[in-house]
């Protein structure tokens, strides 16, 4: 509960509809996409402009109270959760797509603009945005920038933290920094935007970004592959890699995800197949049907059974509806579904995938894994349900058995989800205690009294794990 | 302020008990349908989203919070079109959580004098029963007739009601006080009485040419009062396609608008009507002009699954249960069109629960679109709710307005001369929204059975040549 004081400095910068903290609202923001994870926060805001959000950080950062900025809160590190309680800045207000630029190939919007909407504005003027997050349709550029979201077409386009070249952010003193610009070359000093995209609200909130578009690709073309050994599946990604073919998508599932996917989406995918890649690439026509012939040479000599290129655009896009669906299709087999996202370099996805499997049998935990396995990023999800505490301690397990695989394998334990919460205990793992200790004096840097969603990134409690300092 | 703790504990209470937690669980927040739902559009609240009502309720559950006036206002608030469940990617049965919901909030409110009389007379006294319904019809008819109503707006008395009540009462259409049967019968068209074995009197209308099926007409108690015309032309276009059309008489209310409040009880002894009245006429479908009723009918296997005396024979009827234009466009035989009829253009609106519950969104346009002469243009957000919503419009003017000024702001850019609904509140609403946006010289709401029997060429009509 904020000091009455406290509420009426608020609500004299936002005006009385801009600030809430009655119970109904406190409790419809304790909670985001996160499974497991809720807490109170003690006031919610409204902003609508830059100077109303430094407005009310020099507020909170007068009282010490922590800011959590939130987008859509659709996120799945427990990044929004107000886990020391605090105000959450909710940033949706501040959506306005400020300018495409067609002459210098950028946009510039406040960071509350909605993903989806973003990406139609942008095709409309004959651009293209290519990071694509599948919660595009809620999601909000401000979140994907501040946890560095990926996508379907990170393999071949990269992901956000490839196209943010400015920002406008409000510090922890309610400062406002500026980087970037709309530039390709910019090597004036240190590259803060680059540190502010993936910092997940812990160093500012951000409140205007500018990023780099593209030309609209001419053509498009899918194909699916099927395998009745997973290893064909996996080494099929590294060859076609290594044939110097990067697809723009190159999606994976395995045997259980397929046959879930298939009795919900009743689509005809062969359920005894072991895994499947769902393959499209886009440019020119010719070059795309150049490639996709040669891609499937490739997935025969790497012992694929079947394979079916899509014969219209319609199909194309049920193929890739398909694979979207898989967590659709598993989240409605049991209560709770529980989505990870270890990321290994791709010539060691065939790897992860039997550890994966292992570790489910391990700990008898229902584990399918899908995912972007061009780039690596595997989405093991576990099917359970929150109220089972003792198969949830299991998950819990598994996962962290998971982590330590990729982290072994010379990946990571997070590819686009962010570390937030629910990973803050790994973080070492993959950074080293150097690293932490320099994510620490870059933190105390930006946010001496840590307001900025305190509690993320740096956990209280350290998972013990031996292994090799270097990683 | 005791009492009213005391009411939420219990309100608290009887939620635990009564509302399914399994649907709660399932619910994994991950805000798909909140883009869907029109309360968050227009407010950009996540207590105003499915997803944050759905948190609300489990914080009752889980003992998080007590369910205060704010937490049954923001229940009141959704309108119920149901637009979240096709988004929802966990297939979350929304409809049943916030009817459990209200059911709960219904038993344990103490309503203020005038609304529990209003409840009363609306829910219990009239809508039950068709032969009242028929009463308001014959009084508001006469209303409408004795040029009363005409004194009535000059009077200025209107002025003294709230602002959306005056202008719902312009747009009103003329009701009737005869029934379909009453009016077939005086149209003079084919048709024949019957009583079935248990007694119950039926009214059949032979099929024009070769059977295709029999099917039993949901004949609704608004659309019976104030769209009359609508459910006459929708036996003639099914006797056209071949269908023979029965219409029991002891069908009643499909009780939707009870179970919206929260009024289970009575909705089921409805429900309970119509599954005999429909079984006696022993039809192979049940054709329903009304989305918000159609989807109610579709849900009785739900509504009925604790009632073992009735669990079986709801399931077969909700089977049975089809929209008229899912009839006449995929069972039906095609109907053949007049060619010489102006070209014009026309959009349609989405009835939501046509679309969320019945899950019928293609066959309307496919039968506008196979009209000579008709251009379809699509409604920018035609899948979202119009703010209409069973009685919404009367309880929550101000969203219903908002909803209904956004929505409009997307028609004036179809151009078109007709706005084209498949029920009979989005009709009203329609309308409404056409009067409050002044383009009543430019459009026209109508229904989609209507739009149909203009363009349809209707042959042998006064033949009762069925088989
Ligand atoms: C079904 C589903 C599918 C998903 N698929 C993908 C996917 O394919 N790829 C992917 O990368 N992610 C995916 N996600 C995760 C999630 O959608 C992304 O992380 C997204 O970027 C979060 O955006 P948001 O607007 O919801 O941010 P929020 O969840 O509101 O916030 C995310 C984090 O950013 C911070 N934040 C938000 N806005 C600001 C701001 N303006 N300034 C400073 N900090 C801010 C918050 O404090 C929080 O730490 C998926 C999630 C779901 C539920
Ligand atoms: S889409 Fe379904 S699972 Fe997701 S938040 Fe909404 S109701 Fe819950
Ligand atoms: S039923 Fe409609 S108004 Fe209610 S939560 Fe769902 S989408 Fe929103």
């Amino acid at each position: 509960m904020l000091a009455d004081t406290i509420r009426k400095q608020l609500t004299a910068i936002v005006g009385s509809n801009g600030f809430k903290d009655d119970t109904e609202t406190l409790v419809s923001y304790s909670y985001d996409a996160t499974p497991l994870l809720q807490a109170m926060p003690d006031g919610v805001i409204f902003p609508s402009s830059t100077e109303e959000v430094s407005a009310i950080i020099k507020v909170c950062a007068e009282h010490r109270i922590p800011v959590i900025g939130r987008g859509a809160g659709s996120n799945l590190c427990g990044g929004t959760i107000p886990m020391q309680g605090g105000l959450i800045i909710v940033m949706t207000r501040m959506n306005k797509l400020l300018e495409i630029d067609t002459d210098n190939l950028t946009a510039t919007f406040q960071t509350g603009l909605n993903t989806k909407q973003f990406h139609q504005a942008v095709e409309a003027a004959g651009l293209f945005y290519p990071p694509d997050p599948s919660s595009m349709i809620i999601c909000t550029m401000g979140g994907n920038i501040a946890l560095g979201a990926g996508g379907l077409r990170g393999l071949k386009y990269g992901t956000t933290k490839d196209y943010v070249i400015g920002l406008e952010a409000v510090l922890a003193d309610g400062s406002v920094l500026r980087t970037g610009g709309k530039l390709v070359k910019d090597v004036a000093g240190y590259d803060l935007t680059r540190l502010l995209v993936g910092s997940g609200g812990t160093l500012a909130i951000l409140t205007e970004a500018t990023v780099k578009l593209i030309p609209k690709p001419a053509y498009r073309r899918a194909m699916v592959a099927m395998y009745d050994d997973l290893h064909a599946a996996a080494k099929t990604v590294s060859s076609i890699i290594a044939n110097r073919i990067i697809p723009c998508t190159l999606e994976f599932m395995d045997q259980p995800t397929l046959q879930v996917v298939e009795d919900y989406a009743q689509i005809g995918l062969p359920v005894h197949a072991k895994a499947m890649l769902a393959i499209e690439q886009d440019g020119d026509e010719g070059t795309v049907e150049h490639d996709l012939k040669l891609i499937e040479q490739i997935c025969l000599q790497e012992g694929a059974i079947e394979l079916k290129i899509a014969q219209s655009p319609e199909e194309g896009a049920k193929v890739m509806e398909a694979r979207r669906s898989a967590l659709a299709a598993l989240s409605r087999l049991r209560p709770t579904t529980i989505l990870e996202d270890a990321t290994v370099p791709r010539s060691k996805i065939a790897e992860m995938v039997l550890e994966v499997q292992r570790v489910s049998e391990k700990y008898n935990v229902q584990i399918c894994t899908f995912g972007h396995a061009g780039d690596g990023n595997l989405h093991p999800t576990a099917m359970t349900d929150a109220r089972n505490s003792e198969e949830i301690h299991r998950v819990e397990q598994a996962f962290e058995e998971i982590f330590e695989a990729a982290v072994r394998l010379g990946g990571t334990i997070t590819g686009e989800h962010g570390v937030g919460i629910v990973k803050a205990p790994y973080l070492e793992w993959k950074v080293g205690s150097t690293g932490i200790e320099m994510m620490k004096r870059i933190k105390q840097a930006f946010d001496p009294d840590n307001i900025m969603n305190p509690g993320k990134l740096f956990a209280e409690t350290r998972k013990r794990m031996v292994m090799n300092e270097h990683r | 302020m005791t009492a009213m703790i005391n009411q939420s504990e219990a309100l608290a209470e009887r939620l635990k008990l009564t509302i399914d937690e399994d649907q709660l669980t399932n619910c994994m927040r991950c805000g798909f349908c909140q883009n869907a739902c029109p309360t968050f559009i227009e407010t950009g609240l996540e207590a105003a989203s499915p997803r944050g009502r759905i948190a609300l309720m489990k914080a009752v559950v889980d003992g998080l919070m007590y369910p205060d006036q704010s937490f049954q206002d923001q229940m009141d608030l959704c309108l119920g079109c149901r637009a979240c469940e096709p988004a929802c990617p966990s297939d979350v049965k929304y409809g049943q959580l916030i009817e459990q919901t209200r059911e709960a909030i219904a038993h344990e409110r103490s309503y203020s004098l005038p609304v529990r009389m209003a409840r009363k007379t609306f829910l219990k006294g009239i809508f039950p029963h068709q032969g009242r319904m028929r009463m308001v019809g014959k009084t508001l008819r006469f209303y409408q007739r004795s040029g009363l109503q005409r004194v009535v707006r000059a009077s200025g008395v209107m002025k003294l009601l709230p602002e959306h009540l005056q202008e719902l009462e312009a747009v009103m259409p003329e009701t009737s006080g005869d029934g379909l049967v009453e009016r077939w019968k005086s149209l003079r068209l084919p048709a024949r009485s019957e009583v079935t074995k248990s007694g119950e009197s039926i009214f059949i209308v032979p099929p024009i040419g070769e059977k295709v099926a029999r099917v039993g007409m949901f004949r609704g108690c608004i659309m019976d009062v104030m769209f009359i015309e609508t459910n006459v032309n929708t036996v003639r276009l099914l006797r056209q396609a071949g269908f023979e059309v029965v219409i029991p008489e002891s069908q009643a209310c499909c009780g939707a608008l009870h179970a919206h409040a929260g009024e289970m009880a009575e909705a089921r002894t409805l429900a309970e009507l119509n599954l005999h009245a429909f079984a006696d006429a022993d039809v192979d479908y049940v054709a329903s002009n009304a989305g918000g009723c159609g989807a109610m009918l579709k849900e009785y296997d739900h509504l009925m699954q604790d009632d073992a005396a009735h669990r079986e024979l709801a399931i077969q009827f909700s089977n049975q249960v089809k929209d008229v234009s899912e009839l006449l466009s995929t069972i039906g035989r095609p109907l053949t069109m007049q060619e010489e009829i102006a070209p014009k253009t026309v959009t349609y609106q989405d009835s939501c629960h046509l679309r969320n519950v019945m899950r019928i969104q293609g066959q309307p346009r496919e039968l506008m679109r196979a009209l000579p002469g008709v251009e379809l243009c699509e409604l920018q957000g035609a899948d979202t709710c119009c703010g209409s919503a069973g009685i919404y419009n009367m309880t929550q003017p101000e969203m219903s307005k908002n909803v209904l000024d956004r929505k409009m702001e997307h028609v004036k850019k179809t151009d078109a001369k007709y706005v084209v609904t498949s029920n009979p509140g989005c009709l009203l609403q329609m309308k409404w929204g056409i009067h409050r946006s002044g383009l009543n010289n430019e459009m026209e709401a109508v229904h989609l059975v209507d739009l149909l029997a203009e363009h349809v060429r209707f042959d042998a009509e006064a033949s009762g040549a069925g088989k």
